[in-house]
């Protein structure tokens, strides 16, 4: 029977010694979907990813990469495209030589100059790997992962080390990616990354899956009744707690022009907010009531789970 | 596996070792100059009639330990360092590509050395006596033994550890394979140890097949031991992560 889940995993264990890195983790994920993994270091994200790779086999349940069984099925390699945490490429090849060798192992590779051009290292082609920037050498590694036009594509911090300018760009990439028809598996730290560019989440914490859903879903938690806008830095909460009819205290600055208002997000609160702002001539550059930040879910989450 | 992926994968190879300067060191410079060199400075008191004649075969054999131990070696070391044997291992080529794209890397250098190393032997006045194809089988031979050495070493250590040992190990080899200066010209217990190692055993039996002298047979079954022994151990215990 196939299944109709481009990556599917059924009570997966991964044991090092006495220590249980993935334990008992079940997902799926549909074909063209964007999933994050989400989770602190050492939660057993690359475990599951590298298992989903085939690099390294499960001491319990089962994973499906479309349709096949990563450890067995070598043809689920030519439909697979992979990112590294780290490393994986050749330091003295240079990165037009290392992309063309990557388009080589493929049946119908995308033009490797073109490619190269859409991550942005055109300028860079000639330069050996070692000589990259960090951020450079990821986005090559990136490239590397999707030259041979995948059905899925798993991305361990595909991010990390980028600068906003190529974050926004491989986000734009992993969504061209997805709306061609092809899933992608990616871990993250970054909550705005998890938020902004995944259908699904799933959070890990100590080899297991502590929450899994849509971002929205995650964030609209019950108990999640304040209200939280950006605006300049240094506006008088005194003042603003007063004109919300609220206890002093309720108003807090957590970070220079970041505001958490400790109130039930009603639509009254948020008039009063908004004329506040008004007669100060103030704008509201981000405003969020009602909801948690994913980062707020994250690690409240993640703190329930340390044992 | 796709050939076209094994070809690729085999061009990359050769254009990295190429452009790696103290790889070309070890493979051809040293070699050659080391050929050049011996027959020279006549410093070499061997039962030779002309110490070209004794030189040809054992550099033939050096070099072969060069290219299939010491490039071989250090530079799977450090793609195991780097992940990029790891990374190989999830694209179409896989390991088995991999493998086989080395496997001809190694067959082309070796090749190059050869002809380089037999061009400069004639032009310092060696003549062949025959025996070429026979000589030719005995450093394939040599070639499988020492790429499993090779391999064993960049599979197990770490790859600082492995590029040590491996340009130690040339080295001692020099001194202890019968290559610049004939093996009895070790202390006796010293020399009946270096007859154990594969490189004593590929430069006598090369010699002996390119010379009119007595084939060693002893040489020979512990060449074929080397290449028995060093790739199944290499299979065995290699690691494709550091």
């Amino acid at each position: 029977m196939t299944n109709p889940s481009a990556i599917a995993v059924s009570g997966l264990e991964k044991h090092y010694g006495a220590t249980r890195a993935v334990d008992g983790v079940s997902f799926d994920v549909a074909p063209g979907e964007v999933f994050g993994l989400l989770g602190p270091n050492g939660a057993g994200k690359t475990t599951t990813v590298e298992i989903l790779e085939g690099y390294r086999r499960p001491d319990a349940g089962t994973v499906r990469v479309l349709d096949c069984d990563p450890q067995r099925d070598a043809s689920l390699r030519s439909r697979m495209g992979v990112m590294l945490q780290e490393g994986g490429l050749y330091p003295a090849l240079r990165a037009r030589e290392l992309l063309r060798l990557f388009a080589a192992y493929y049946e119908d590779p995308e033009d490797a100059d073109t490619l190269l051009d859409t991550v942005g290292l055109t300028d860079a082609a000639g330069t050996p790997v070692r000589r990259l920037s960090g951020g450079q050498a990821q986005r090559l590694s990136l490239a590397c992962a999707i030259v041979g036009r995948p059905d899925v594509v798993f991305l361990d911090e595909p991010t990390a080390g980028m600068d906003p300018q190529a974050r926004t760009a491989t986000w734009g990439l992993v969504r061209d990616l997805a709306a061609r028809g092809a899933t992608v598996l990616l871990t993250t730290h970054a909550m705005d990354e998890a938020e902004h560019l995944c259908d699904r989440v799933a959070i890990m914490a100590g080899g297991r899956l502590a929450a899994l859903g849509t971002p929205a879903e995650l964030t609209q938690s019950a108990t999640a009744s304040d209200v939280w806008f950006a605006a300049v830095p240094g506006l008088d909460t005194d003042a603003l707690a007063h004109a919300l009819s609220l206890d002093g205290t309720c108003v807090v600055e957590e970070r220079p022009g970041e505001y958490l208002i400790r109130a039930p997000a009603t639509a009254g609160i948020v008039a009063d907010l908004t004329a506040f702002l008004r007669d100060r001539d103030v704008m509201v550059s981000s405003l969020r009531a009602g909801r948690q930040s994913l980062e707020a879910v994250f690690l409240q989450i993640t703190a329930e789970s340390q044992p | 596996m796709m050939r076209r992926a094994v070809k690729a994968q085999a061009r990359t190879e050769l254009l990295l070792a190429l452009r790696r300067g103290e790889n070309v060191l070890v493979m051809l410079v040293i070699p050659v100059g080391v050929l050049v060199f011996f027959s020279k400075v006549d410093e070499v008191p061997t039962s030779f009639d002309n110490p070209i004649e004794f030189l040809v075969p054992g550099v033939l054999a050096l070099a072969v330990m060069a290219s299939a131990m010491v490039s071989l070696g250090i530079s799977t070391g450090f793609e195991r360092r780097y992940g990029v044997l790891k990374r190989l291992g999830s694209t179409p080529l896989a390991r088995s590509g991999l493998l086989a794209a080395k496997t001809a890397t190694v067959l082309v250098l070796v090749s190059l050395q050869i002809v380089v190393i037999t061009l400069t032997g004639i032009a310092l006045g060696w003549e062949a006596d025959g025996g070429v194809f026979a000589a030719v089988a005995l450093l394939l031979l040599g070639t499988v033994a020492f790429a499993g050495v090779g391999m064993l070493m960049a599979g197990t250590l770490r790859a600082e550890a492995n590029l040590a040992l491996a340009n130690g190990l040339f080295l001692v080899l020099l001194f202890l394979g019968g290559m610049a200066y004939p093996l009895d010209d070790l202390p006796g217990p010293i020399e009946a140890f270096a007859k154990l190692l594969p490189a004593a055993a590929l430069s006598e039996t090369v010699r002996a097949a390119l010379t009119d002298k007595t084939f060693p047979v002893d040489a020979l079954v512990v060449l074929v031991a080397w290449a028995i022994a060093a790739p199944l151990a290499a299979a065995r215990f290699f690691r494709w992560e550091e």
